[in-house]
């Protein structure tokens, strides 16, 4: 099969592109990221789907140049979950703009709260008193906690 | 549509009649005691025809139908084996059980007249999704039942689209789009070496295909479908995004959702990809995510929290079992799949219950709990034993198989997984004794400590059931109404033991037809539609 090197090209940098966005913390952002992303993927199937033929119309062409179809109609299915996928993440966006004034990707609170206990017991280092504190189950030293 | 038997107009069912449902839940959006009686009846057909389609499977083999009425190498096909209808059944049970303790709670939250507009209807979508993915007989046809469930399952997670919500949505969406992404990707690739779609087709045309190709088509779609299922590198989305949902999405998704995945996983490495090259590689996954998920689950201090990293640790014993690839091992794995579905919805719709009784589910608002309502003590210890695999309950049985088909299998690898699989299940036992005592044993504290104060623990306050504002819901007592649904999952999971005979049977049957794979290939390309499949040129044959 041969494959056009233009096509490979345009996905290439359609991917980067997508990639670097999806990297960035803006909801926003990310959204455009995962469009360029699904358009991407989609011209892979144009790829999959061989050397352009004739339309493939049953009855109205020979078959043998038609192009094949079938990445047609998956492509199709593909453009419409990315829309709406995509119509549901700028509506989170613009939820998370309407509740916090920005539109950015939170850390999770509980990965915030073990680097802030992690940071508390680093500064309580220093207090030799406090090692008779009772550590609880995580292993964390309650009165170290506390300060 | 083709005929094969009298049973296959039952396969699409489940999937047609709950996006029908969904249709007319929608339309009548105003009137919460009709989508109520929609939904349910909706459910207990799908249960009813999921029953029906798992008889037919065992007695007659695999039944397909040609959707539209396109023979087997153009258009979708959906299939029902023993593998697909079990799961079917299970997931089917569970997601109307879930259903019932839903409808609890909406009443008592909001009344019984204020209509949920938005939760129904998705909910029987993600219904749909489910079983749409369990019979797809077509990767594009699964990929399409993965999106519908995804779909409906951001709905469900951000349901109400409070702060904590929309931020564990974000990374919950950002993850599945992306997994999906490499999910199509791997759908190009395969449509460009072989030209079809087709696993039953694809089982044949695979074989001929270079074996390097090969190798990178099983990858993607490995990665692909752990992500979805939570395999431990690609795992670390899990923990962060489920606790925050309400109880009955979390329940329901930690239920069905990544064993979708653990589906996937299993029927393309058994129907696509027979004795692959990359078996060392998912024992590895296997044992990294039982070990890492327990150690997670071991540290946490919020109940939810902490069953979401058992969830994912128990994911490995699932991938171990698909990775040994004997008929024991996927025997272990499909009834550890059975089991895991059950316990797991049910241990989070416990959870769901003692943030009502107890007003948190952080284990250090928690205590004293067995006293004060011994029901809901009784409803936590089964199923967390169950889930640690104390014997007699059914987490043992299949973890007994899984080891077995381990040791069968020998090795060094195979061994270490033993090893660790066995280390998961005490430290299992470990996580929950340490919830239990402190949740049920130890006497309720008046004061919350001070440590609370100190640590901003708005993640775990965040949880309160349905609403947008509540901090640390009120000491409530236990609404029947969603007692009676957990009771009944409960016993189920308890059931598991006393069936356990017959519905291993059924598990080694399945592995067999998987391990054989010639019944579900024969039955899907040549039932009497061959003849038309060889009219019109097979596209890509020719390239």
């Amino acid at each position: 099969m041969t494959v056009n090197l233009v096509l490979i090209i345009v996905i290439g940098v359609t991917f980067a592109c997508g990639v670097t966005l999806l990297l960035e913390r803006s909801l926003t952002r990310i959204v455009v990221g995962t469009l360029l992303l699904g358009n991407a993927v989609n011209l892979i199937f144009i790829v999959a789907s061989g050397a352009p033929g004739r339309a493939p119309i049953v009855d109205e062409s020979d078959p043998s140049p038609m192009s094949d179809p079938l990445p047609q109609a998956m492509v199709l299915t593909a453009i419409v979950i990315t829309l709406g996928v995509a119509a549901f993440l700028l509506a989170m966006a613009y939820r998370s703009w309407q509740l916090q004034g920005h539109d950015e990707v939170q850390d999770d609170v509980e990965d915030r709260l073990i680097m802030r206990l992690a940071d508390l017991d680093e500064a309580s280092q220093s207090y030799e008193d406090t090692r008779g504190g009772e550590p609880d189950e995580e292993g964390t030293d309650t009165e170290e906690v506390q300060r | 549509m083709t005929t094969d038997s009298a049973m296959s107009f039952l396969i699409p069912l489940p999937v047609v009649l709950a996006l029908l449902g969904a249709g007319v839940c929608l339309a009548l959006g105003q009137n919460a005691r009709v989508q109520r009686v929609i939904s349910f009846t909706t459910l207990s057909i799908i249960v009813a025809v999921a029953g029906v389609l798992l008889w037919a499977a065992d007695r007659h083999g695999p039944q397909v139908v040609y959707v539209g009425g396109w023979p087997a190498r153009m258009g979708i096909v959906l299939v029902a084996d023993r593998l697909s209808a079990l799961l079917l059944l299970v997931s089917a049970i569970v997601t109307l059980c879930v259903l019932a303790y839903s409808v609890g709670q909406g009443i008592i939250e909001f009344g019984r007249d204020t209509p949920l507009s938005v939760f129904y209807p998705t909910y029987l979508v993600l219904s749909a999704g489910v079983s749409n993915a369990f019979l797809s007989g077509d990767l594009f046809n699964l990929y399409v039942g993965f999106e519908v469930l995804l779909a409906a399952s951001y709905v469900l997670i951000t349901l109400g689209g409070t702060g904590p919500r929309v931020r564990a949505g974000t990374t919950y969406v950002v993850v599945s789009v992306l997994s999906s992404m490499v999910f199509l990707i791997a759908i190009a690739g395969v449509y460009a070496a072989t030209g079809t779609v087709n696993m039953a087709d694809l089982a044949v045309k695979l074989q001929e295909v270079p074996e390097g190709v090969r190798v990178v088509l099983q990858l993607m779609l490995l990665t692909a479908f752990s992500i979805k299922a939570a395999v431990f590198p690609l795992s670390a989305w899990l923990p962060d995004s489920y606790p925050t949902a309400p109880a009955p999405v979390t329940a329901v998704f930690a239920g069905l959702l990544t064993k979708v995945g653990v589906y996937a996983i299993m029927r393309v490495q058994t129907l696509l990809f027979p004795d692959s090259p990359l078996s060392d590689l998912l024992l590895w996954a296997a044992l990294l995510t039982m070990f890492i998920g327990i150690l997670g689950a071991v540290a946490q201090s919020d109940i939810k929290r902490m069953l979401s990293f058992t969830l994912v640790s128990h994911i490995g014993y699932m991938v171990f079992g698909v990775a040994v690839a004997s008929d024991l091992g996927l025997a272990g794995a499909i009834f550890y799949i059975v089991h895991h579905i059950t316990i797991q919805t049910t241990l989070f719709l416990v959870t769901g219950l003692i943030e009502i009784r107890g007003g948190s589910t952080s284990l250090e608002h928690l205590g004293g709990l067995a006293k004060a309502a011994p029901v809901l003590a009784l409803m936590f210890f089964l199923p967390a034993m169950n889930l640690s695999g104390i014997p007699p309950f059914s987490g043992f049985l299949g973890k007994v198989a899984l080891v077995q088909a381990g040791v069968d299998r020998a090795g060094w690898l195979t061994y270490l997984v033993v090893g660790v699989s066995i280390v998961t299940s005490l430290l299992t036992l470990y996580a929950i004794a340490k919830t239990w005592n402190r949740a049920f044993w130890r006497p309720r504290t008046e004061e919350p400590d001070e440590l609370t104060e100190s640590v901003p623990s708005s993640g775990t306050k965040s949880g309160a059931p349905w609403g947008d504002t509540v901090a640390v819901t009120s000491v409530r007592s236990l609404p029947r109404a969603m007692v009676v649904p957990t009771l009944t999952l409960v016993s189920l999971g308890t059931a598991l033991t006393f069936v356990a005979g017959p519905l291993f049977g059924i598990t080694e049957r399945a592995a067999e037809e998987l391990r054989d794979r010639t019944p579900y290939i024969e039955t899907v390309l040549d039932d009497g539609s061959s003849p038309g499949a060889q009219t019109v040129d097979d596209p890509g044959s020719d390239r």
